[in-house]
């Protein structure tokens, strides 16, 4: 019986010939990952485990994201921690403010994801390098930190849904509305378990960063992991940022899926998430008339230079409208200077949105842009659940740049299409 | 005998212990805020040997460990739930908080029941409605990490 794509890769990092769904197995691990909240909990785990040193300095990486620049004196001595012991234990991929970025944005440009790796991270979004063909996901704390200590961990074999793509998406229509829309259709848990497996003619027609941002939204379908075949699109972006070995794998011809759901991507609209779950999607044109008091755009789901970029084509020469707040923060320091280089930051402050240094901040409700009670926002990060960006009764709609952008100069949820 | 605090689906870890309360890791210090932005009331009477019953998918969202942490800080001995979000099932085995996948205890269980769960057998039976369940036994690579008191035994007993 034919093997999935992330099964050969699990067979492969486990030293087998075959695995099978449901199988239990320990995988060598080519990079695993830790933030500032999930990392404090790891060491501990980690220093309980008796060992002196990481099993590999140069494949444990922690990038300080969540509540940095440090947001009180409880997330700086949480930093302070994590940054003792990497430095104590000479890692070689330690991001300080200043060279960090979103873990997520952070991994791949630093050419730390590469097709065929086995990737494990303590927070759910590591399963964005899927977009490069690798297996990628998120574990717990204690799964990093035993994870560092041996350079293994626990995975039961998934299986998968095969999505398979056809067509292109019109203008103003993203990898965005697709995640949005699949979640739409098979809801917040309609991949429990199982990989997300994207192949097709239509996935010549996403670029690399629609591809981060479909992979990265999987586990907002409850999936293990999102996986992308390694075409020369995905090629072109390993060829200029991954230096490290690496392998390409291939589902079989003979894989067997679970379920196999065809899309044809010129079919989809902009696609909005209603509170409080990510399945609550309608397409633009059902929307409706809902006011808002912020937009953000940002995060490790659309922090990237192609989303800055839509969402300034669409700003430019605009103003935000009168009593709506908007906060964009990109995902790494190098999309910062890139949007500088280009120009785009003098577009967005000109419009009267703040532009800000990477960080998590208001994604989560940690920083820099918490909703009041009551409010609001459009956002283009990937959850939506009660409380996520601040008071329990303010609400988030999730959506594309090209929709958030639009909706900053009207104060409504906007199409686009029709500015 | 544990009383029942009974949720719904899709119970998310941004609930179970919101991101405001993330610059600890406290297990006391966050037990006090567990569920509050779906259940003020849970942190306030929830007793040592309780039990949280929910429905399809609980603990989705983010991998914080903080919430199941937070759980079983606040005394919870059980969590039985039709189906649980991946990353917070394995965080459960590797921290030892036990939990069982039950759609049948879940159906017939309401808020303020008592049960009785035997987790070893995954026999639970609610007193207060007189019934059983049987939840499907733990395969036997994580009845190990559970034995060994979560990965790290585990792991430490293997070195
Ligand atoms: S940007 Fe948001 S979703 Fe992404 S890693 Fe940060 S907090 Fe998590």
């Amino acid at each position: 019986m034919g093997m999935t794509m992330t099964q050969k890769i699990l067979a492969s990092k486990a030293g087998m010939d075959e695995v099978h769904a449901g199988q239990f197995i320990e995988a060598n691990i080519d990079l695993a990952l830790g933030n500032d909240i999930t990392t404090p909990v790891a060491i501990n785990e980690f220093n309980r485990s008796g060992r002196a040193k990481v099993f590999d300095k140069n494949k444990v990486a922690i990038v300080p994201d969540h509540f940095t620049p440090n947001k009180d004196i409880k997330a700086a001595e949480q930093c302070k921690f994590i940054r003792e012991f990497a430095l104590g234990q000479d890692l070689t991929n330690y991001f300080e403010v200043g060279q960090m970025g979103i873990e997520h944005c952070l991994i791949p440009e630093k050419g730390l994801a590469a097709p065929g790796d086995a990737i494990i991270g303590a927070d759910s979004h590591t399963c964005t390098y899927g977009a490069l063909g690798a297996f990628s996901t998120g574990v717990g704390s204690t799964d990093f930190g035993a994870t560092m200590a041996r350079g293994k961990c626990w995975f039961k074999v998934p299986s998968a849904i095969s999505f398979v793509l056809k067509g292109k998406m019109s203008k103003n229509v993203s990898g965005k509305d697709l995640i949005l829309h699949i979640i739409g259709m098979i809801g917040v848990d309609g991949a429990l378990y199982k990989s997300m497996e994207f192949s097709g003619p239509g996935v010549a027609n996403l670029t690399i960063d629609d591809r981060f941002t479909i992979a990265n939204m999987a586990i907002e379908a409850g999936a293990k992991n999102g996986i992308f075949p390694v075409d020369d699109i995905a090629m072109e972006y390993v060829n200029d940022h991954v230096t490290k070995e690496y392998t390409v794998f291939e589902a079989d011809s003979d894989a067997e899926y679970d379920q196999v759901i065809e899309i044809d991507l010129a079919e989809l609209r902009p696609t909005v998430a209603f509170p409080h779950l990510p399945e609550n999607t309608k397409t633009i044109d059902e929307v409706g008339d809902i006011d808002i008091d912020q937009v953000v755009i940002g995060s490790c789901t659309n922090g990237r230079i192609t989303d800055f970029r839509i969402a300034a084509d669409i700003m430019r020469g605009k103003q935000v409208k009168k009593g709506v707040r908007v906060i964009l923060f990109p995902g790494t320091q190098k999309i910062y200077l890139q949007a500088l280089d280009e120009g785009l930051i003098t577009d967005f402050v000109k419009a009267g949105a703040v532009f800000s240094t990477p960080t998590c901040g208001p994604c989560l409700g940690g920083h820099m842009g918490i909703l009041a009670a009551g409010e609001r926002a459009v956002s283009t990060t990937n959850r939506n659940f009660v409380g996520r960006m601040g008071h329990v009764e303010s609400e988030v709609y999730l959506a594309s740049p090209a929709v958030a952008a639009a909706s900053a100069l009207t104060g409504k949820i906007t199409d686009p299409d029709k500015l | 005998m544990s009383k029942v605090y009974k949720y719904g689906n899709n119970v998310d870890t941004d609930v179970i212990i919101p991101a405001r309360y993330l610059n600890t890791v406290d297990p006391k210090e966050l037990a006090e805020h567990c569920m509050e932005d779906i259940d003020t009331n849970f942190a306030k009477t929830v007793q040592t040997g309780d039990v949280i019953v929910a429905e399809n998918n609980f603990g989705c969202g983010s991998s914080r460990e903080h919430a199941p942490i937070a759980i079983k800080a606040s005394g919870i001995s059980c969590v039985v739930a039709n189906t649980f979000a991946r990353i917070f099932f394995r965080n459960c085995i590797n921290i030892g908080l036990p939990i069982l996948e039950c759609p049948q205890a879940v159906a017939n269980t309401d808020s303020g029941d008592v049960l009785d769960i035997d987790f070893s057998s995954g026999v639970i039976k609610n007193v207060t409605k007189n019934k059983q369940f049987k939840a499907e036994p733990f395969p036997e690579f994580m009845r190990k990490i559970i034995d060994a008191n979560g990965l790290i035994g585990y792991i430490c007993e293997e070195a």
